[in-house]
């Protein structure tokens, strides 16, 4: 398969981006997205290190600088705004899984950066989400010392309850929802943790005081408010409902009250 | 070095020999450990967990990973489950059953201690996890469920979905987070470790490379302890993340600590088969399938041909046209005999032609049984995730035709050596999780590598490293200006600028693409003398071509992926013929270890006890010269060896 990519190209953090289009041919329709690019960068690579490729006219920026790792959709650190949207147009996945059978043959491919306000870029597709490392600190956790626990099963959870805090925990802090949503929003990102938590026994405790501390660090750091427009549900790709949304502002509300 | 290649194991009846250690060990008063710094270089299970607990005691840590955030390390893509000998299913399983089928599994090639205090803490790594939010799953009564995995009967692996390594990684993360908000932990992400600063022989420091900056900047400490991981990216393809490779260990041998059995590495039975030549990571499915799924071929050559040329849908095959060669050769254990076995029996059926895809190297994984036992939803409950995600791969649904598998590079069971405080041969350096050798002998079970990180980072370390800084609390902070910082940061330096100075036309990945040829082919899953002499030759070769050819774009002082593969790829060279060398000299099968002149009758691996049954560690005689192998013998006190028997 054949294609031409249109990609964000940005030296630093400081320098102003600007698209650049490539083209790259003989793609297998089953290699990945991110195979493809690497295909991409392989190219660039060898045309910015061959003279008579460079004078040719390509005009090479080296190879393109994107986020990724494990490759199998659970680490969270790829990211992409394929065609206007987060993670490609496949639904409930990472880009690392989006194949190229999902493009059609010859079509011409955008590919951004996440752009928000709280995920400064730091050179091409790279995006510094720091941020939110900073709102789990703020209490995404339960405050248990190494050594202290009690025996596994002296705590019983529901088999329902247990599937739905996991349903919550599958985020892997991707932050599509942040790059998808018209207000930059964490709302999902932080309800997913706040919920999973909150929907146990051993997170109740600081329920109240892990929402309002987590909210305020998410506005802390810059990111909109919520109006509840469901794009980060639509884009998640792990799925997550934006009824954890609703359990997080129950808990926040009910921390006001209690205040 | 002689007199830290001791294994300190205490001494005493093997159930006591951990408490016997941790009442000797001495204490640091809480006021002291406020004056201690401790480095931890990695974020997965051992690292998070090791740094969080780290901080709770009261050292002051710095913790350092190469990816944007601690959350990203590979530990999270671990599928299936931790093991612990909680013996909640009332299958009379124990902490003795725990410790000896891990060693059976290892093939009687680690050290008995370590991996009974493995066993020992096992229990109470559930309890933590689960106090920390862990949803692990649940029976309908609320009580905590298990399943079974390979080379054991019993059912002692919990889980929390297809994604246990993430929720665990999320627990230890958590803990980190807390500790960092408390102010007893500094993060470094986007640091990646290149050097480690030995003063006085004794571990100081790093050199790290800042990956934004690209400035290399320099840290000090009392102690200084490796998670990173293993080196199964040496391989190229494998089911590791991009970015795991073996640099940072690969420092610490430079800098004198002993590297152990790097020949064992594990080949997983269960992986997507690959595509083409332009595929860059293999996926893999967890063994946990192996619970309710049969592995097959077909027993007739004509049905082989007709699915490579897709006249016939697996399914479409009768039961009786089937051989499930696993339950055919190993009816006691079945589907679920250890990885290594499993993955030469495929290899087996695919020499013998019966490899089910256009490549040939392909077996069927099939849940049709487990369907019409289970019904749909539970399987959905069990693999759920497994399903959808080998469906966007393969854009074919496990829930009409059985999966195609293929082994594939998933873990390295050598590592650097450690002594029972996992203690390396550099005073106050430590290792632990995959990144050292000591609990897996030959061969890792599975569900045990979560165990490990885990007990080595919240339980084991903490307390063995407080024996060390106990001395060292009255000495001041560690200078960075000392010339030992100076001359390490600049050999670091004068790496980078070499590689620079290359200017070649090839990319990285191009040539890593072609050390993983050579190490699959010749230091893969059937090894012999002669085709790992081959390997080690064409692995010189290949590097000669390396600092030839390489091109590495961009500059230093700039975020540069190229120039941290160069980096890493340079050291996987070194790692790949040591590796060679290792199994070269091991001339007996063990576990993942398969010398194809060492073999029974039936095929099966053939140990050499008499001659072998010793740790292999090498020491580094500096760049150019061959490496000092020394052997620590493995003394089985408590447990009969014998051949591993999986069939009855």
């Amino acid at each position: 398969m054949d294609f031409n990519l249109k990609i964000w190209r940005q030296k630093n953090a400081q320098a102003q981006g600007h698209f650049e289009t490539y083209h790259v041919s003989g793609i297998e329709e089953d290699a990945s997205f991110l195979e493809m690019l690497d295909i991409l960068n392989e190219q660039l690579i060898r045309e910015g290190s061959d003279p008579v490729a460079v004078d040719k006219g390509c005009k090479s920026s080296g190879p393109v600088s994107f986020d990724h790792d494990c490759r199998e959709g659970i680490c969270g650190a790829c990211s992409l705004y394929i065609d206007g949207r987060a993670h490609g147009p496949d639904d409930q996945v990472t880009t690392c899984q989006l194949f190229m059978r999902h493009f059609e043959n010859g079509a011409t491919i955008t590919v951004e950066p996440w752009r928000s306000a709280a995920f400064p870029v730091i050179k091409d597709l790279v995006v510094d989400r720091t941020a939110f490392d900073k709102i789990l600190q703020a209490g995404g956790f339960i405050s248990v010392r190494t050594g202290s626990a009690q025996d596994g099963n002296t705590l019983l959870i529901p088999h329902d309850k247990a599937e739905e805090s996991m349903d919550a925990a599958a985020c892997v802090g991707c932050g599509a929802c942040v790059a998808t949503c018209k207000n930059g929003s964490a709302m999902l990102f932080v309800a997913a943790r706040v919920s999973s938590l909150a929907l146990l026994p051993q997170g109740r405790p600081e329920a109240a005081k892990r929402a309002r501390a987590m909210v305020a660090k998410m506005d802390e750091l810059g990111f909109g408010n919520c109006t509840n427009t469901r794009a980060c549900e639509m884009e998640c790709p792990k799925g997550i409902s934006v009824e954890h949304i609703a359990r997080l502002n129950r808990e926040f509300l009910a921390a006001k009250f209690s205040e | 070095m002689a007199d830290k290649f001791i294994s300190k194991i205490p001494d005493g009846p093997l159930a006591e020999k951990w408490t016997k250690r941790k009442s000797e060990i001495r204490l640091v008063s809480p006021n002291n450990k406020r004056k201690l710094e401790v480095i931890v270089v990695g974020t997965g299970l051992g690292g998070a967990s090791a740094a969080a607990t780290l901080g709770e005691l009261g050292y002051n840590v710095k913790v350092f990973c190469i990816s944007d955030s601690p959350r990203r390390a590979h530990s999270i893509a671990a599928q299936g489950g931790i093991n612990a000998a909680k013996n909640y299913q009332n299958d009379n399983d124990s902490v003795y059953r725990l410790f000896y089928d891990t060693i059976k599994g290892g093939d009687y090639r680690s050290r008995e201690a370590n991996v009974y205090r493995l066993a020992e803490v096992s229990a109470a790594i559930i309890d933590q996890c689960v106090a920390q939010g862990i949803p692990f799953a649940r029976e309908y009564g609320g009580y905590l469920a298990n399943r079974s995995f390979g080379g054991v009967q019993v059912s002692r692996t919990f889980y929390a979905r297809g994604q246990t390594g993430q929720q665990l990684l999320l627990g230890a993360y958590a803990a980190l987070n807390r500790q960092i908000a408390a102010g007893t932990v500094k993060s470094y992400p986007r640091h990646e470790m290149l050097d480690l600063v030995v003063i006085n022989g004794e571990a100081k420091g790093i050199i790290a490379r800042n990956l934004v900056t690209g400035e290399l900047e320099r840290f000090g400490a009392h102690a200084v302890v490796i998670a990173t991981g293993g080196y199964g990216r040496t391989y190229f393809l494998s089911t590791n993340a991009m970015n795991s490779n073996g640099s940072a260990a690969w420092q610490c041998y430079k800098k004198g600590a002993y590297f152990a059995n790097p020949c064992f590495a594990q080949i997983h039975p269960t992986c997507i088969p690959v595509h083409g030549d332009q595929q860059c990571k293999l996926t893999l499915m967890s063994e946990s399938l192996r619970n309710d799924g049969r592995i097959w071929v077909p027993k007739k050559m004509e049905d082989v041909m007709k699915l490579r040329n897709h006249e016939i849908k697996p399914s479409q095959i009768p039961e009786e046209d089937r051989d499930y060669y696993l339950e055919r050769r190993y009816p006691a254990f079945g589907n679920l005999v250890p990885r290594d076995v499993a993955s030469r029996a495929a290899k087996e059926r695919c020499d013998a032609g019966f490899g089910v895809n256009e490549t040939g190297l392909a077996v069927f994984l099939d849940f049709k049984d487990a369907i019409n036992r289970l019904g749909h939803q539970r399987v959905a409950e069990r693999y759920g995730n497994l399903f959808q995600m080998y469906e966007k791969i393969t854009a074919s649904s496990p829930w009409e035709e059985p999966m195609m598998i293929y082994p594939a590079i998933h873990y390295t069971m050598g590592g650097i050596w450690v002594d029972y405080d996992l203690q390396t041969t550099i005073p106050g350096l430590y290792a632990i999780g995959e990144a050292n050798f000591s609990d897996h002998g030959g061969n890792r079970l599975g569900a045990s590598a979560l165990m490990q990180g885990l007990a080595d980072g919240y339980f084991i370390l903490p307390v063995t490293i407080g024996d060390y800084l106990s001395h060292k609390f009255a000495e001041p902070k560690t200078d960075t200006s000392a010339p030992e910082f100076e001359a390490a940061e600049k050999a670091v330096q004068e790496r980078i600028d070499k590689l620079f100075a290359v200017k070649g036309t090839e990319p990285v990945d191009a040539i890593h693409k072609k050390l993983g040829h050579i190490m699959w082919e010749h230091v893969g899953m059937a090894r012999t003398a002669e085709g790992l002499k081959e390997g080690i030759a064409q692995i010189q070769e290949l590097r000669k071509e390396f600092w030839k050819t390489v091109s590495v774009p961009g500059c230093q002082k700039e975020f540069n992926q190229e120039l941290e593969k160069a980096l890493r790829l340079v050291d996987f060279f070194d790692i790949g013929e040591l590796m060679a060398k290792d199994a070269l000299n091991r001339s007996e099968s063990c576990g993942g270890h398969f010398r194809e002149e060492s073999q029974t009758p039936e095929g099966e691996a053939k140990r050499d006890d008499e001659n072998f049954m010793y740790v292999a560690a090498w020491e580094y005689k500096g760049e150019g010269n061959e490496p000092e192998l020394h052997k620590e013998p493995l003394v089985y006190e408590n447990i009969h060896v014998a051949t591993r028997n999986y069939k009855d």
